[in-house]
C-alpha cells in the first residue's frame, strides 16, 4: 500500500494523487496522441467515435452518477446540439462560434427541461425525460422547414483555422481536445462547490437543503450542464454522421447512454471512459459473435437491442459498480493482499424508501 | 417497484394466446384463462429470480433492470414468434352492436367492459382483501410491513405475477384491434403516462389519465395538423407533470423532517 505524506491542503483535492497518477496519466496521453500514427483508418474512427460517446457520457454522468437525477432523454440534447451545429454551420458560422452556440442551445433547453424536472423525482423524473425526447424526436421529423424532417439534413463541411477538416485524424484531434477539456472542466466542477452541492443531492435531497443547498438552483444548474456537454457531444456526431434524420436520434441511442455510464460504473469519470469504449467496440465484438452462432439466431433483426438489454440486467444484478467497481475491488484485492473481505464493497441496502412518502 | 417492461409483459401475453388459441386451437375462453395464468406464473418467477436481488438498491436500479427486461422480451419474441404482425381472431370479430343510430364493434366493447371488470376487481382487493392492503402497506414500507407479519418477499412476487397477468389481459383485449408484434408494447410508454397524470398507485386515477390521453388523441388528430396526435400524449403528460407533479389523485405525501 501506498501512504501519502500530505504537506498542504490542496493535496487533497489534486486531480493526480501522486507520482504513479501523473506517470499512468501522462503515458495514456502520450500513446493516445499518437494514436493516429499508428492506427488504420477504420480504427481511428471508431476511437473518434468512442471519444464523442465519452464526451456524452461525462455529461450524463454529472446528471446520473453526481446529482441522481436519471435522464432517459438524453438523446434529445445530442440531437438538438447536432442540429443547431449543422444548422448555424450551414448559415457560414465558423466551426468554434458554431460548437460553443450548439452546447449554449443545448445547455438553454436543458435548463428549461431541469426547470419542469424540480418536482419531480426518480420514476417520474425519468419518464418526464423520456417524454421530452419523444416530443423533441417528433418536432424535428414535422418541422420540415427547418430541419428537412425525414429528408435528412446534410452536414456542412467544417473547417478550422482556415484549414478544412476532411481527414479522420483532424477530427479525432479536434475530438481529443473537446474530451480532455470537458472531462477537466467536470472534473473541476465536481471539486468545487458546485460539484459537492450536487453530490450532496444525490445522496439526500433533504439533507443537502437542510444545509443550505438550494435544490431548485443545482438541480437546474446540473440539468444545464449535463445537456450542454451532451449538445457539444452531438455537434462533433453531426461529422461523425454526416446526415442528420430524426432516426439516428431515437429511444434506443438514449438507452446507449445510460448503459454506458451503468456499464462503467455510476459515480466516477473513469467510468465513463470504460463505458464508451464498451459501447464502441460492442458492434464490433457482437459482429465477430454472430460468426460463430448458428444463423437462425445469428441473422435475427432485434438481436442487438436484446443483447443490450441482457448486458445491462446482468450488470446491475452481478457489478451494480459496473467495471470501475470492479476495477477497484482487483486493486483493493492486491493492495491488501491476505486481508482481502469480500463484505468490504457489500452496499447498504434501504428498505424504507418508497414513492409514496417523498 | 416501477415496471418498464409492462407494455413487453402485455405483449408476451397477447402472443401466448395467439399461440394458444391460433396455432393449439384451444377453445377461446380456455385459451385466454391459461395465457393469463402463464403470464402470472411467469411473473412470479421473473420477482423471485431476477428482480428480488435488487430490492432496497436505489430505484435507478430497478428502473434500468426492467427496461433491460424489455429488451430483452422483445427479441425473444422475436425470435420465437417473428416480426410479422399476426391477426387474432375472436369469436366476436367483425360482429357490432347496434344501438339506434350508435354502432359499437364488439371487439372494442369488450375492451371497455374488460376494462371496467377489471378495475372493479382490483379496486375490491386492494381495499377489501387481506393480501391487497397487505400489499398496499408493503409499497409504503417495506421494513415496517416486515415488522407486522407481512411476507415481503412473497407479497412482493405476488405482486408481479398480478401484474404480469393484467397485461396478459391488457395484451388479449388489444390483440383484436392492433395487429400482434414485438412493438406492440410501445403502447406502454403511453399507459405510462395514464398512470403519471392519474397519480401512481391510484386506479381510478390511471382510468381518468388514461381516458383523457385517448380523448386527446382523437380530438388532436381530427382538429390539429398532422403531427400532433403522436405528440399530444407526450405534451399533456408533461403539462401534467408541470401542473399537478404528484397526480391527479395524489398518493405522495412530502416527507416531513
Amino acid at each position: 500500500m501506498r501512504f501519502l505524506f500530505k504537506t498542504h491542503y490542496n493535496q487533497d483535492i489534486d486531480h493526480l494523487k501522486h507520482g504513479g497518477d501523473r506517470f499512468w496519466y501522462g503515458l495514456l496521453l502520450v500513446l493516445v496522441a499518437a494514436a493516429p500514427a499508428a492506427l488504420g483508418t477504420f480504427y481511428l474512427g471508431e476511437l473518434n467515435l468512442v471519444m464523442i460517446y465519452a464526451i456524452a457520457g461525462v455529461g450524463l454522468m454529472l446528471l446520473v452518477g453526481y446529482t441522481g437525477q436519471v435522464s432517459l432523454g438524453h438523446a434529445a440534447f445530442l440531437a438538438i446540439g447536432a442540429y443547431t451545429h449543422s444548422l448555424l454551420l450551414g448559415a457560414g458560422l465558423p466551426f468554434l462560434l458554431s460548437i460553443v452556440a450548439a452546447v449554449l442551445v443545448s445547455a438553454l433547453v436543458g435548463a428549461g427541461v431541469g426547470w419542469i424536472a424540480l418536482r419531480m423525482t426518480g420514476i417520474y423524473l425519468a419518464i418526464a425525460t423520456l417524454a421530452f425526447a419523444m416530443l423533441t424526436e417528433q418536432t424535428i421529423s414535422r418541422a420540415e422547414w427547418l430541419t428537412g424532417g425525414f429528408r435528412g439534413l446534410a452536414v456542412p463541411q467544417a473547417s478550422l483555422f482556415g484549414m478544412p477538416l476532411t481527414q479522420g485524424w483532424q477530427h479525432y484531434y479536434v475530438t481529443l481536445t473537446l474530451l480532455v477539456v470537458t472531462l477537466l472542466a467536470a472534473l473541476n466542477i465536481l471539486r468545487s462547490s458546485t460539484g459537492r452541492a450536487m453530490v450532496a443531492i444525490r445522496d439526500s435531497e433533504i439533507s443537502a437543503e437542510s444545509v443550505g443547498i438550494n435544490l431548485a438552483v443545482y438541480k437546474t444548474l446540473a440539468f444545464a450542464l449535463s445537456a450542454g456537454i451532451t449538445g457539444l457531444a452531438g455537434a462533433l456526431f453531426a461529422h461523425r454522421l454526416g446526415y442528420l434524420s430524426p432516426d439516428a436520434f431515437t429511444f434506443l441511442i438514449s438507452l446507449q447512454l445510460l448503459l454506458m455510464v451503468v456499464v462503467g460504473g455510476v459515480g466516477s469519470m473513469r467510468g465513463v471512459i470504460y463505458g464508451a469504449l464498451f459501447i464502441g467496440f460492442l458492434p464490433q465484438l457482437l459482429a465477430i459473435a454472430r460468426d460463430t452462432l448458428p444463423p437462425q439466431i445469428a441473422q435475427a433483426p432485434g438481436l442487438e437491442p436484446g443483447i443490450f438489454g441482457l448486458i445491462l440486467v446482468l450488470v446491475i444484478l452481478f457489478e451494480p459498480q459496473g467495471i470501475f467497481g470492479r476495477w477497484l475491488k482487483i486493486k483493493s484485492y492486491f493492495q491488501l493482499f491476505p486481508l482481502y473481505r469480500r463484505a468490504t464493497h457489500r452496499r447498504q441496502k434501504t428498505y424504507l424508501r418508497t414513492e409514496r412518502l417523498r | 417497484m416501477v415496471n418498464f417492461a409492462q407494455g413487453d409483459l402485455m405483449m408476451l401475453g397477447a402472443f401466448m394466446a395467439v399461440t394458444l388459441i391460433g396455432d393449439f386451437g384451444l377453445p377461446w375462453a380456455l385459451g385466454l384463462l391459461l395465457s393469463v395464468l402463464a403470464l402470472a406464473v411467469f411473473g412470479y418467477l421473473l420477482d423471485a429470480f431476477v428482480l428480488r436481488r435488487v430490492l432496497g438498491e436505489p430505484q435507478f436500479a430497478i428502473v434500468m433492470l426492467t427496461i433491460g427486461l424489455g429488451f430483452i422480451f422483445r427479441a425473444v419474441a422475436g425470435l420465437v414468434w417473428g416480426y410479422d404482425p399476426q391477426s387474432f381472431p375472436t369469436p366476436y370479430t367483425g360482429k357490432s352492436l347496434r344501438v339506434g343510430e350508435i354502432v359499437v364493434s364488439y371487439e372494442n366493447l369488450a375492451i371497455l367492459l374488460g376494462t371496467l371488470v377489471l378495475c372493479l376487481v382490483l379496486f375490491l382487493f386492494f381495499r377489501r382483501t387481506r393480501l391487497g392492503i397487505g400489499m398496499q402497506a408493503t409499497s409504503q414500507n417495506q421494513l415496517a410491513a416486515y415488522y407486522v407479519g407481512i411476507p415481503v418477499k412473497r407479497v412482493f412476487s405476488l405482486v408481479w405475477a398480478i401484474s404480469a397477468g393484467v397485461a396478459a389481459v391488457a395484451g388479449i383485449l388489444l390483440a383484436p384491434v392492433s395487429l400482434v408484434q414485438p412493438g406492440m408494447g410501445f403502447i406502454g410508454i403511453k399507459a405510462f403516462a395514464a398512470a403519471v397524470i392519474g397519480g401512481f398507485g391510484s386506479i381510478p386515477g390511471a382510468l381518468l389519465g388514461g381516458w383523457i390521453i385517448g380523448v386527446a388523441e382523437q380530438v388532436a388528430g381530427v382538429y390539429l395538423p398532422a403531427g400532433f396526435q403522436e405528440m399530444s400524449a407526450y405534451g399533456i403528460l408533461i403539462l401534467a407533470l408541470i401542473l399537478r407533479p404528484q397526480g391527479l389523485f395524489a398518493q405522495i405525501q412530502r416527507k416531513k423532517v
